[in-house]
């Protein structure tokens, strides 16, 4: 239940990061768009034009309810149907760790949209590694609740590695905002081991 | 608190125009026709603003009837009872719902089995072969006729999808919204293939006699077609599920060639139902406007949708394997880059491509989710 708390208020701080970056009047396409709700407060408050990408019909049929597009698709099947620059921004919160091909999918994001704003959890996170290094276990902790054998999140990266991934691919970080639950100023200090989230807005070379 | 459509009584209602010169039909094929009746239901009450009309377009062997009854004896109720009425997801409280027979079909509007103003007797094979187009140049004149000026949403399954595809291409200042259920931008050479053995079948049938029959009806042409037919609305899971290998009121097979299993039976009820209320030179026009359905001959899908404006629901159902979900992927694709706002619901069904019919829930509730979207974004 606890876990359940912190992930929510965590997924709360993100969606807020994200929605400050975001201008008014932006076209925004939200890759795993999860129930809708970043787009349709976006739509509120920003005026955007939005549509989501959603692979669980639950999800999808909650943004409909929410008056928000939504277009039913596997991110590990590409972004085909969307053609190049369609979109001033292309979202990508949380959902990074799931993919086949993290790396094919921000070439793509990063095509369709002028920018790309990827957030996800730091694996390099203190706590983290101290589960690593000292019980010898893969990481368990309260936003990655899962066991190594039954985990969606095949995908795990640091702040650094992501960095190398960008570099190594041809993509430029044009910032790059590591946040907390609560400590920001020590996530801003040394992100990769004390920042449990980070979100990058990233665009091609 | 839904109150059941059960009571309702449904008047259906005519609409008649030509008669003069340039009045009538003009259709694709080049003919025209000179006096063309539609006859329609219409349900609930048209606004002042007149800007909650909602037009459905019945699929291929539907009609007008979508819900209640034309009389308090009738035995079945419209196709559409669970998504008509009051509280309901086409929620006659609040929308007006019009749905009038495609003409070319048997079941009021001008058709095959209508008499040919030029010769006084019924047309037969003498009507005109119509398109998709057509059905929706005559929907058109009926709105004008109705003073909507904009339906707040096409919607429409298999067939009936084409036609509110075909009204977003046609006449997209007419449209607030499209609801294209199970259907494609084009038929397939598949559907293609099937529709034309069902033809051959009622053609081949000696009682269809080029389409000249009077009392004795090529009923077992017309039932092998529409059993043909049904075994594409359904899919392998849906088959194992609903019959398996189970006989008919047997222990043993009857080493012979009547009926042992279950499938067949069903199969040949469907059959016999279909020749009751369906007329065989109709189905012929029908799947033959089927057949010339392409919105792009030329490949260009996202040309095709060039003027189209308004916002689109589309749904494909996962076990369809007549109009499968890639159908409805190249018309989210091709609305996606013309940058109309597209939402897009592969729904999970095992049900193929009767899903449509079926699946009412998931699907009333989608819908009813859509619109009410639609009628806040008109307001």
């Amino acid at each position: 239940m606890a876990s359940g708390v912190d992930n929510i208020r965590a997924e709360q701080r993100d969606f807020a990061i994200i929605a400050d970056l975001i201008p008014h009047g932006a076209s925004v396409l939200d890759l795993g768009c999860g129930n809708g709700d970043l787009l349709r407060s976006l739509r509120e408050e920003k005026d955007i034009y939005a549509c989501g990408v959603e692979l669980s019909q639950e999800n999808l049929l909650e943004c409909v309810r929410k008056g928000v597009p939504v277009i039913h698709a596997d991110l590990n099947d590409g972004l085909g149907d969307f053609s190049d620059d369609s979109f001033d921004f292309v979202i990508l919160s949380r959902t990074i760790q799931a993919v086949a091909r993290p790396d094919r999918l921000l070439r793509e994001m990063t095509k369709v949209g002028k920018q790309g704003v990827v957030s996800f959890l730091n694996i390099g996170y203190a706590p983290s590694r101290f589960q690593l290094m000292f019980r010898g276990r893969m990481p368990v902790t309260k936003a990655l609740p899962y066991a190594w054998y039954n985990t969606p999140n095949i995908h795990l990266a640091t702040i650094k590695d992501f960095r190398f991934l960008c570099s190594e691919i041809g993509l430029r970080i044009i910032e790059e905002i590591p946040f907390g639950p609560k400590h920001n100023l020590l996530a801003r200090l040394w992100p990769n081991l004390l920042a449990p989230s980070c979100v990058f807005i990233i665009e091609n070379k | 608190m839904k109150i059941d459509t059960l009571n309702l009584i449904i008047e259906g209602k005519e609409f008649s125009f030509g008669g003069g010169e340039g009045n009538g039909l003009q259709l694709d094929c080049g003919r025209s026709l000179p006096e063309v009746n539609i006859s329609y239901e219409t349900y609930g009450e048209l606004d002042d603003s007149k800007s909650n009309a909602i037009l459905v377009c019945h699929a291929l062997t539907g009609n007008s009837h979508l819900a209640g009854r034309h009389s308090p004896d009738d035995s079945a109720v419209g196709w559409w009872n669970c998504m008509v009425g009051p509280g309901k997801p086409f929620d006659t409280d609040q929308y007006f719902i019009v749905c009038s027979n495609v003409i070319g079909g048997c079941m009021g509007s001008t058709g095959p089995c209508s008499i040919n103003p030029d010769t006084g007797k019924p047309y037969r094979m003498d009507f005109p072969v119509i398109t998709i187009a057509d059905m929706t140049r005559g929907q058109k004149k009926l709105m004008e006729h109705l003073g909507i000026g904009k339906w707040l949403s096409v919607v429409g399954g298999s067939m009936g999808g084409m036609q509110a595809l075909q009204w977003s291409v046609s006449y997209p200042e007419s449209v607030g919204s499209v609801m294209a259920i199970a259907t494609t931008s084009h038929l397939s050479p598949q559907a293609i293939a099937f529709d034309w053995v069902g033809r051959l079948a009622i053609m081949s049938d000696p009682a269809w006699n080029n389409g000249n029959y009077e009392d004795d009806l090529p009923e077992s042409g017309l039932a092998i077609a529409r059993m043909l037919g049904h075994i594409t609305y359904l899919s392998d899971e849906s088959m194992r599920r609903k019959f398996g290998r189970r006989l008919q009121e047997k222990e043993n097979y009857s080493f012979d060639f009547s009926k042992d299993f279950q499938i067949e039976s069903y199969l040949e009820h469907q059959g016999h139902q279909f020749v009751e209320r369906f007329d065989a030179n109709s189905y012929l026009y029908m799947t033959r406007a089927m057949d010339y359905f392409d919105l792009a001959p030329d490949g260009d899908l996202r040309e095709a949708f060039a003027q189209s404006n308004s916002p689109f629901l589309v749904v494909s159902f996962s076990s369809d394997w007549l109009f499968p979900p890639e159908n409805s992927r190249e018309i989210v694709k091709a609305l996606r880059n013309n940058n109309i706002e597209v939402s897009y619901c592969e729904m999970e069904s095992a049900y193929g491509h009767d899903a449509f019919l079926l699946e009412t829930e998931t699907l009333g509730g989608l819908m009813a989710d859509y619109l009410r979207a639609r009628k806040a974004d008109m307001e």
